[in-house]
C-alpha cells in the first residue's frame, strides 16, 4: 500500500464521488419536494445519455449535444411530473413506488428497444493527453469533477439567490403556505423534476465514458447515489454532495484495500442498511422517520 | 354462543365460501391435474414454471399486499433458495425432494432477521432497502470467497429430478406434480391464515399500523414473521425453480426478477390469492408469447422488443386505473352479477 | 359603494362535514370588519373558504366585483388578498428576510426594499433577525413575521386569523395599533377573525357573530357589545 496508490484511489474516489453527488442531489430534490423516492432516476439519466450519444453520432459537436441533452432532459422531467407524478398527489406509498418502478422499466426497456443492447463507447470531451491530467487523475476524471462541481454550484446559486429558487424552496417546505403567497406549487414541483433530470443527465454523460454505454449502465451507479443521498440526509440538499464524495472515496478505498473490487456494491448496500437502521436521517437530515 | 357452535359456525362459513369458489376451483383442478398428460414437454415445463412463480408471487403478495411491507428485493430470497437447494444437492448429497423444506427454513430465518431489523422502517425506506438488496444480489452471488460453493460467475449445473415411476410420469411431468403438490400445500396454508384472525391482524397492520400497536398487536414481531414467511415461500419457489431449470447462475437473479414478481402481484391483484395465480400465469406466458410472436409472423417481431417497456406501462396504468388488479376487476364483475341474487360474495377487504 | 369582499349565502364543507351554512357578509373597500365567535363556530373556515383552501364551497364569493369561488388559492391571492393564517404559515427553514421576500414575490416594482424597511419599522425586532431562520423565532416574533409577509404583497384586503393567539397583551395591543395605522394610511381593508372580542370591537367598524356555521348577529361594534346575551357568551371571561 504505497502513498501514491492511496492518493490515486482517493482522487479517483472523489471523481466518481462527484458523479454520485449529482445523482444524489437529484434524488434529494425530488424527495424534499414530493416525499417520493425516484427509483427511476438512474434509468432516466441513462436515457438522456443515449440521446446525447445519438446526437454526437449524427455529427453534432460534443458540447452542443451536451447542452441540447440538458434542455431535452429538463423538458422531459417537466413532462413526467405534469403528466404522471401529479396523479400521485394523494396516493398511498405502494402506488407511488409501483409507478416509479414502472417508470424505471419503461426507460430501461425503451432504451434497449430504441438503441439496442450492444455496449457502445461514449466519447469524453476531455482529451486523454490533456495538460490537466495528473498523476492521480486522468483528464476525464478531472473534467468530470470540474463539470459536476460547476453544475452543482450553479444549482445551489440558483436556489440561494434567485426568486424562482426561493419559490421552489418554499414550495418544497410547505405547499399550502406557498399558495398563500401566490406560488403555483404544481409548476414548482415540475421545475424540480426538470432540474433533477438535468442533474441525472450530467451524471450519465460523465459516467458513460468510464463504464461504457449500455441500458444497464446506471444500475450500480444509482446504488451508490442512494447510499450518498441517505448518508447525507435524504432531505438535505447540502448533504447530498458531501454524501456523494464520502461514498465515492469509501467505495474506492474499501474496494482497493478492504473488501476487494468485487464487493463494492455490497459496501454500498451496507451503508444503506446501516443508515436506515441506525440513523435514518443521515448525517445532516432532519426527516422524522415514522417508527411503528 | 358456545365455543363448539362458534367453531361449527366458522367451519360452516369456510365450507360455504369454498362452495362459492367451486365454480372455478373444479375446472382449475381438472386443468391442473389433467393438462400435463396432453401437453408437450416444453409446455409442461412452462406450466411448472407458472406453478413456481405462483409460489413466489404469493410470497410477495403476503408481504406487500396483505401486510403492506413493500419489498422490491424478493428476488434475493428466490436466489437464496435456489442456491441453497443446489449447494445442498451438490455438496451434501441432499435429495431433491428435501431441498424445498431446507430452502424454506433457511430463507425463513434470513427473512425474519431482515424483517426484524427493518421492522421500524416506514414503507418507502423499506422499499429503498430492498431495492438496494435486489441490485447487489448478483454481485453477492459472485463473491470470490463463496466461489467454491456458488460456482462464481458460471454458476452450478445440477441433474434434474428423476421420476420414480417413469412408466406413469416422465421426468417433466413428475417434477410438475411435485411442484404442484408443494404449491397446493403452501396455498392452502396461506389461504387459511389469511382468512382467519391472523389475516385480519395483517390487514390491520397494513392499514392502521399505529392503531394496531395500540390494540396490543406486537407489530415488530408480526412484521418480522410475515417477512420470514414471505421469504420462506419465495425461497421454496427458488429451490423448485432451480430444480426446474437445472442450474443457477448469478445473472439469473437480477433486479428484473424482483420486478417481475412485483408485476405478478400488481397485475394479478394485491391481497388476492386468486389474483396471485393469474399474476404468475401472466409473467410466464406474456414474455413467452411475445418471444414466439415473430415465429407466427415476422411482422410481429416488434412484440418481443416492446414487451419489456410495456411491462412498465402496464405497472403504471394498472396501479393508477385498476388498483385491485385483475382480481379486483373480477370481484367487481362478480359482485355486479350476483347482486340480484342477494348473496354477498367474498370478504370485504380482500378479494379471494 | 360595492363591497370589496362579498360572501353571499356561502355553505362550506370539509369532506362530508358541513361547517358553514348560508353565511353572508361583506367588507367595504377601506373598511375593517371582525368575525367573532366561539371555538368551532367556523371563523377559520370562513377565511379558508375565501381563499379556497382545502374546503368545498357553495354560494358566491366576490372580490372587487369578480367571482373568486372555485378558483385556485394562488390565483385568488394574486388578485390582492393577503392571508395570515391560523398557524402563521411561516417557512421555518428559510430566513426572516427570505420569508419577507416571499411576500413580495409577485411584485415587480421597485418598492420592495422600501417596504421591507417599512415593516421592519412596524416590527423592529424583525430587523435584527433578518438572517435568522424563521423557525428559531418566538411565537410572537413569528406572528409579526407572518403579518409582515402578508403586508409585503401590498394586498387590498388583509385576512387575519386570530392574530392575538398566544401573544403577550402588550404585543397584541401593538399589533392592533399597527393594523389601525395600515388601514388608515394605506387604505388596506381588513377582515379580522378573533376570539379576543374586546380588542376586536375597539378596532373595527362592523362585526359579524358566527355560531355553529351561521351568522347570528351583524352590526356596528357598539350594538353587538350592548347585546347582553353576547356580552355573557363572548365577553364575560
Amino acid at each position: 500500500m504505497t502513498m501514491q496508490a492511496f492518493l490515486h484511489q482517493l482522487a479517483s474516489g472523489l471523481a466518481s464521488g462527484s458523479i454520485y453527488a449529482s445523482l444524489a442531489l437529484a434524488l434529494v430534490m425530488i424527495f424534499k419536494a414530493t416525499h417520493h423516492v425516484n427509483f427511476a432516476q438512474g434509468e432516466i439519466a441513462m436515457f438522456s445519455t443515449y440521446v446525447a450519444y445519438t446526437l454526437i453520432k449524427a455529427g453534432v459537436a460534443y458540447w452542443l449535444a451536451f447542452a441540447i441533452t440538458l434542455v431535452g432532459s429538463f423538458l422531459a422531467g417537466l413532462a413526467i411530473e405534469r403528466g404522471i407524478m401529479r396523479l400521485l398527489r394523494n396516493a398511498p406509498v405502494l402506488t407511488a413506488v409501483v409507478v416509479f418502478i414502472g417508470l424505471l422499466v419503461v426507460f430501461n426497456g425503451t432504451a434497449g428497444l430504441v438503441f439496442g443492447q450492444t455496449i457502445q463507447e461514449f466519447p469524453s470531451p476531455f482529451d486523454p493527453h490533456a495538460w490537466y491530467g495528473t498523476t492521480y487523475l486522468s483528464p476525464h476524471e478531472v473534467g468530470a469533477l470540474a463539470v459536476t462541481l460547476i453544475v452543482l454550484g450553479v444549482v445551489f446559486a440558483f436556489f440561494r439567490f434567485t426568486r424562482l429558487g426561493l419559490a421552489m424552496r418554499a414550495a418544497a417546505e410547505s405547499p399550502e403556505s406557498s399558495r398563500l403567497v401566490g406560488i403555483r406549487v404544481g409548476w414548482m414541483l415540475a421545475l424540480g423534476w426538470g432540474l433533477a433530470a438535468v442533474l441525472g443527465a450530467v451524471a450519465g454523460m460523465m459516467t458513460a465514458p468510464i463504464v461504457f454505454l449500455e441500458p444497464n449502465m446506471m444500475g450500480g451507479v444509482i446504488l451508490y447515489a442512494f447510499a450518498a443521498a441517505l448518508l447525507g440526509g435524504i432531505d438535505n440538499p447540502w448533504g447530498a454532495p458531501i454524501g456523494g464524495f464520502i461514498v465515492g472515496v469509501l467505495v474506492n478505498l474499501g474496494g482497493a484495500y478492504v473488501v476487494g473490487s468485487h464487493l463494492q456494491q455490497a459496501l454500498a448496500l451496507a451503508v444503506i442498511l446501516a443508515v436506515l437502521v441506525f440513523r435514518p436521517s443521515g448525517l445532516f437530515g432532519r426527516t422524522v422517520v415514522v417508527r411503528v | 354462543m358456545s365455543t363448539a357452535s362458534a367453531a361449527a359456525g366458522l367451519a360452516g362459513t369456510r365450507l360455504r365460501e369454498l362452495r362459492a369458489r367451486a365454480l372455478w376451483l373444479v375446472p382449475a383442478a381438472v386443468v391442473a391435474l389433467g393438462a400435463p398428460f396432453s401437453l408437450s414437454d416444453y409446455h409442461v415445463f412452462q406450466l411448472t414454471q407458472v406453478v413456481v412463480y405462483a409460489i413466489a408471487v404469493l410470497g410477495l403478495n403476503l408481504l406487500t399486499g396483505f401486510s403492506g411491507q413493500i419489498s422490491l428485493g424478493n428476488g434475493a430470497f428466490y436466489a437464496l433458495g435456489a442456491y441453497s437447494a443446489v449447494i445442498a444437492m451438490t455438496h451434501a448429497g441432499v435429495p431433491y425432494w428435501a431441498t424445498p423444506p431446507l430452502a424454506g427454513a433457511l430463507c425463513f430465518a434470513a427473512g425474519y432477521l431482515f424483517g426484524r431489523s427493518a421492522a421500524r422502517l416506514e414503507g418507502l425506506y423499506l422499499a429503498l432497502a430492498t431495492f438496494a438488496l435486489a441490485i447487489t444480489t448478483p454481485q453477492l452471488l459472485k463473491l470470490d470467497a463463496l466461489e467454491r460453493w456458488t460456482g462464481g460467475n458460471q454458476g452450478v449445473v445440477i441433474d434434474k429430478p428423476v421420476s420414480p415411476i417413469p412408466a406413469l410420469f416422465n421426468h417433466d411431468r413428475w417434477l410438475y406434480f411435485f411442484c404442484l403438490a408443494v404449491a397446493i400445500l403452501l396455498f392452502t396454508g396461506a389461504w387459511n391464515v389469511v382468512r382467519g384472525r391472523t389475516g385480519r391482524a395483517l390487514i390491520a397492520l397494513r392499514d392502521h399500523p399505529i392503531a394496531a400497536g395500540a390494540m396490543g398487536i406486537d407489530v415488530a414481531a408480526y412484521k418480522a414473521t410475515v417477512f420470514g414467511v414471505s421469504a420462506m415461500f419465495t425461497g421454496i419457489a427458488g429451490a423448485l425453480g432451480a430444480l426446474l431449470s437445472g442450474f443457477v447462475a448469478p445473472d439469473s437473479f437480477q433486479l428484473a426478477l424482483s420486478i417481475q414478481l412485483l408485476v405478478g402481484v400488481v397485475v394479478g391483484g394485491i391481497a388476492s390469492i386468486g389474483g396471485t395465480v393469474f399474476g404468475a400465469v401472466f409473467i410466464e406466458v406474456v414474455p413467452d408469447l411475445t418471444k414466439h410472436a415473430s415465429e407466427v409472423s415476422p411482422a410481429l417481431g416488434w412484440l418481443a422488443d416492446v414487451q419489456y417497456p410495456m411491462y412498465g406501462v402496464l405497472l403504471i396504468v394498472t396501479v393508477l386505473v385498476l388498483p385491485g388488479g385483475v382480481a379486483g376487476a373480477a370481484a367487481v364483475v362478480r359482485h355486479r352479477l350476483t347482486r340480484s341474487g342477494g348473496h354477498a360474495s367474498g370478504a370485504p377487504r380482500s378479494a379471494l | 359603494m360595492t363591497a370589496l369582499l362579498e360572501l353571499e349565502r356561502v355553505d362550506a364543507e370539509y369532506g362530508a362535514t358541513a361547517v358553514l351554512r348560508g353565511v353572508s357578509l361583506a367588507v367595504p373597500d377601506g373598511g375593517m370588519v371582525a368575525l367573532l365567535g366561539a371555538n368551532g363556530a367556523g371563523k377559520t373556515t370562513t377565511l379558508r373558504a375565501i381563499c379556497q383552501m382545502s374546503v368545498r364551497t357553495r354560494g358566491a364569493i366576490r372580490f372587487a366585483g369578480g367571482r373568486i369561488d372555485g378558483r385556485a388559492t394562488e390565483t385568488i391571492v394574486r388578485l390582492g388578498i393577503g392571508h395570515v393564517p391560523e398557524g402563521r404559515g411561516t417557512f421555518h427553514s428559510l430566513t426572516v428576510d427570505e420569508n419577507l421576500r416571499l411576500g413580495a414575490l409577485r411584485r415587480t416594482d421597485r418598492g420592495i426594499a422600501g417596504d421591507r424597511d417599512r415593516v421592519c419599522g412596524y416590527f423592529p425586532v424583525l430587523a435584527s433577525r433578518l438572517r435568522q431562520q424563521a423557525g428559531t423565532l418566538s411565537g410572537g416574533e413569528q406572528q409579526m413575521l407572518a403579518i409582515s409577509r402578508a403586508l409585503m404583497a401590498r394586498p387590498r384586503l388583509l385576512l387575519l386569523d386570530e392574530p392575538s393567539f398566544g401573544l403577550a397583551p402588550v404585543l397584541v395591543q401593538e399589533i392592533f395599533r399597527i393594523l389601525k395605522v395600515i388601514n388608515r394610511d394605506e387604505k388596506m381593508s381588513i377582515l379580522l377573525v378573533e376570539q379576543n372580542a374586546r380588542l376586536a370591537l375597539d378596532l373595527v367598524e362592523h362585526v359579524y357573530l358566527l355560531e355553529t356555521g351561521r351568522v347570528v348577529a351583524s352590526g356596528p361594534p357598539q350594538q353587538i357589545a350592548a347585546d347582553a346575551s353576547v356580552r355573557r357568551a363572548y365577553l364575560g371571561q
